[in-house]
């Protein structure tokens, strides 16, 4: 028993720690500002500035500090104005002149400016928290809980939040038992494919050779995906927690990061929050005094999409070239140098903590049967508010666009949601009441995958999305097998030529079978889930893909080689230049009349000339076929 | 290793437990295509994805390159979804291969050839364009043999030959995705390589992008 009290007293002396050192912080002011990389992208790092600048002029006692990323990118820059005796209030969309506002009306004259405030984080009788917006109803924040609250770059933060509790929890079980709560909840692997966790690690434990490692797969690289850099950048020690307990599970020594090189910020983040947890006994020869030996270090990948596979990930590991073998061997029998391998996405990780320290039944409570818990997504695209949700499985995707997301702006009509990035397809309108869950996507012909989801409506051609996602797998392919090397560059090929005008009735039938034989014949599932967005188009809208080949048509007016700009005459005016002005090759002229006019040879369809038109005038239309541009102009001559 | 009976379409078969399909299949002279296939290698390739062959009991083909063979295994070298798969990877692969074999001095003695002929397959692109791209010129910098790579189709025999049995290192695969070649470090002409001019790559070549230059 001396070795249980021992992580028991050493976790106790680090929690009592880390509450004194911040108990101090409810009697100051504090700004928080979420500087993940999204938020710097809006310009979070200037309001951080203009902050620091304006409390130092006017003379404020006050602390700005950096938080990770809230999940709602509509609304960046995101601060956080914690004042005694007011409810922390979350402003959104801060820029200079609201900081100056801030500091004067709120800090200086106790007016929290509810005006320019977006939610209250804590229940208050003047200001309405999350939980009383349709969002805050149907999110169910599980992982994502801490993210934008927490200083990620302080360990004191998450341990005086209950952090590291589950690991200590966890060592004072035995492995099995660990290994049964994960086995109990039926956590399904996050990085998309929802392979159980618990078998994986089983696997790894049943192996006779005794090195063995843990490695967190961050080699995010959907286009519009961005739940994974959000999680490291917002609440490192999450994921390190998860890792630590599932290598004390499974018996291993070392564990890797695996983050991509793109993601600066996750990595930088994730270092400190290994350093620290390293100075405080977390990781290294005796975690928490029980013996138990592990350690984690960061890898940085050389940002090549393939590289999220497992094998080619542990292929680019060993310096070799980062490309798929063939499986089996599967890792958990040989994986990094040979050795048995637990491979987990980063939010696989993040349930574990929670699930050791709440229990399999609590997880298993939300969600559904077969697929318990919650599902995060990257919501992007047509919608009114994208951002990162988290929603438990089983939520609909008409409740994710329209209740989470708001719906489409702008009164456009739904057309599409991509879900699953380049490997995942796109569903349409009568999919809408799936459920979201590893199982019934699939059914419906997308995959979960690792979460994006990008909304499309009436604007968008189906058609050019396949190509554009056909177009991002052509160029990530390795180029090790035949099928992803030429099939992909064929099913482009085809799909450009549609697009432009100059594909066949025949080509579908082709582009159809090549598909079909890339995703069965394939070597990795790069390759095998590379089609799916043409499948998935192909069998939802057909007609679009017609209307390009027949009609040389393009329904949606978006492929440039078959669409015609053209200025209405009796919209136009005589007394307004704004789209001859707009246009970068003089194509637009002004006739003998006044008005005008374009010179189709000279156009290069920039779409400048149609959003300089002013809306009293909406003069600038788009034609598709160009054929009908002859009749237009005929008939206004 | 123990033996295992099993059967290659109903031909009752004993062989070494573990050992690869398709190896086993081509001593007992039944044909398999295949290209990338080195018996050696621990870990096949498995990249022209030429060898697929129908198990019973699994919804779809596997390679045979890869398949350890066990006892009782079912193995059909023909199926509708076998043969769909090796005409298209066929297609494919002589969309990006200079197909001119009455120039070729591999003519006849072409494993692409063989596949076409044992399969019942074309030597021309009936759905496929024939992808145009740029490539190297032919690299004749050596008096012994030539290398052209508009008709390489990436088997990777060569390199093993280079690396594995020659022991040299002269060749190796640079590049990714359709760039993907087999070239000399930094791509120097093979005459400014480390090559010993064994021609041991030249044999392993299964088509005609290696070939000795009998008259110069």
């Amino acid at each position: 028993m001396s070795i249980l009290s021992a992580t028991e007293t050493k976790y106790q002396a680090l929690r009592e720690k880390a509450e004194a050192k911040l108990a101090p912080l409810a009697a100051e002011t504090i700004i928080w500002i979420g500087t993940a990389t999204c938020g710097k992208a809006a310009g979070a790092v200037e309001v951080r500035e203009a902050f620091k600048a304006e409390l130092k002029n006017k003379g404020i006692d006050a602390e700005v500090r950096e938080v990770g990323c809230m999940g709602h990118c509509y609304a960046e820059p995101l601060a956080v104005i914690a004042k005694p005796g007011f409810p922390a209030i979350c402003y959104g969309k801060v820029d200079e002149g609201l900081v100056t506002r801030l500091v004067d009306d709120f800090l200086i004259n106790d007016d929290p400016c509810y005006e320019f405030a977006l939610v209250a984080l804590e229940p208050n009788d003047v200001f309405p928290t999350f939980s009383d917006f349709p969002r805050g109803v149907y999110e169910n924040k599980m992982i994502l809980e801490q993210c934008g609250f927490i200083d990620p770059e302080d360990i004191d933060h998450y341990i005086a939040k209950d952090g590291y509790s589950a690991l200590a929890k966890a060592l004072n079980t035995e492995p099995q038992q660990v290994l049964a709560e994960i086995n109990g909840a039926n956590l399904r692997g996050r990085g998309g494919a929802g392979f159980p966790a618990g078998v994986k690690w089983e696997a790894v434990v049943k192996q006779v050779e005794k090195t063995r490692y843990v490695i967190c797969n961050a080699d995010e690289g959907d286009p519009g995906a961005f739940m994974d850099r959000s999680i490291l950048e917002s609440n490192p020690h999450l994921v390190v927690e998860g890792m630590i307990i599932c290598a004390y599970a499974v018996g291993a020594g070392h564990g890797y990061l695996y983050i991509r090189s793109e993601y600066p910020q996750a990595i930088r983040r994730v270092q400190t929050a290994l350093e620290q947890a390293r100075e405080r006994g977390l990781l290294g020869k005796s975690i928490m005094d029980n013996g138990f030996a592990f350690d984690l270090e960061v890898f940085t990948g050389a940002g090549a999409f393939v590289c999220g596979e497992g094998t080619a990930l542990i292929n680019s590991m060993e310096g070799k070239l980062g490309m798929p073998e063939h499986r089996p061997p599967r890792l958990s029998t040989a994986g990094l140098r040979g050795k048995p391998t637990v491979l987990n996405n980063v939010k696989t990780f993040a349930y574990v903590p929670l699930i050791m320290k709440k229990g399999a039944d609590w997880f298993k409570n939300t969600g559904t049967a077969e697929s318990p818990g919650t599902a995060v997504f990257a919501l992007a695209g047509k919608v009114e508010n994208p951002g990162l949700v988290e929603v438990p499985m089983g939520t609909t995707l008409r409740q994710l666009i329209y209740d989470v997301g708001q719906g489409i702006p702008g009164e456009k009509e739904f057309k599409a949601v991509q879900i699953g990035g380049p490997s995942g397809g796109c569903l349409p309108e009568a999919s809408l009441d799936i459920p979201i869950d590893f199982d019934s996507l699939k059914e419906g012909g997308a995959i979960m995958g690792s979460g994006g989801i990008v909304v499309l409506d009436e604007d968008d051609c189906m058609v050019r999305i396949a190509r554009y996602f056909l177009k991002f797998t052509q160029q990530e392919s390795c180029g090790k097998c035949t099928f992803c090397r030429l099939g992909t560059k064929h099913m482009l090929d085809i799909l450009t030529a549609i697009t432009k005008g100059e594909g066949k009735l025949s080509d579908l039938e082709t582009l159809r079978e090549l598909a079909e034989d890339v995703q069965v014949g394939s070597l990795c599932n790069l390759g095998r889930t590379a089609p799916n967005p043409i499948l998935t188009t192909l069998q939802y809208f057909y007609d679009e893909y017609k209307a390009h080949i027949e009609e040389k048509r393009c329904p949606s007016l978006m492929c440039p080689d078959l669409i015609a700009y053209f200025i209405a005459p009796e919209q136009c005016s005589k007394l307004c230049n704004a789209c001859v002005g707009s246009c970068p090759v003089e194509a637009v002229y002004t006739r003998d009349d006044g008005l005008k006019a374009i010179d189709q040879e000279k156009c290069v369809k920039c779409d400048n000339c149609l959003k300089a038109c002013p809306i009293e005038y909406n003069a600038v239309i788009k034609l598709s076929p160009p054929a009908l541009l002859a009749e237009k102009e005929g008939s206004t001559k | 290793m123990s033996d295992v009976k099993f059967s290659i379409d109903g031909q009752e078969i004993t062989a070494t437990a573990g050992e690869k399909l398709l190896w086993v299949a081509l001593e007992h002279d039944i044909f398999i295509p295949h290209l990338c296939g080195i018996r050696e290698e621990q870990r096949p390739t498995a990249g022209c994805r030429l060898c697929f062959v129908e198990v019973e009991g699994q919804d779809r083909p596997v390679t045979a390159c890869t398949l350890p063979v066990r006892e009782g295994l079912v193995v059909k070298t023909r199926s509708p979804a076998v043969d769909r798969l090796v005409r298209t990877a066929f297609e494919l692969l002589l969309s990006d291969h200079r197909l001119q074999c009455g120039k070729c001095p591999k003519n006849r003695a072409c494993t692409l050839q063989q596949i076409a002929r044992e399969r019942g397959l074309k030597l021309k692109l009936t759905r496929l364009q024939h992808l145009q791209r740029d490539m190297p010129p032919v690299d004749d910098s050596t008096a012994v043999f030539a290398f052209d790579r508009s008709r390489c189709v990436l088997c990777g025999q060569c390199v093993h030959a280079d690396q594995q049995v020659a022991k040299v290192g002269a060749i190796g695969f640079s590049c990714r995705g359709l760039n993907r070649t087999v070239s000399t470090f930094t791509g120097v002409d093979l005459e400014d390589s480390p090559c010993i001019k064994c021609g041991l790559c030249v044999k392993a070549c299964p088509v005609g992008a290696l070939y000795f230059l009998e008259n110069k």
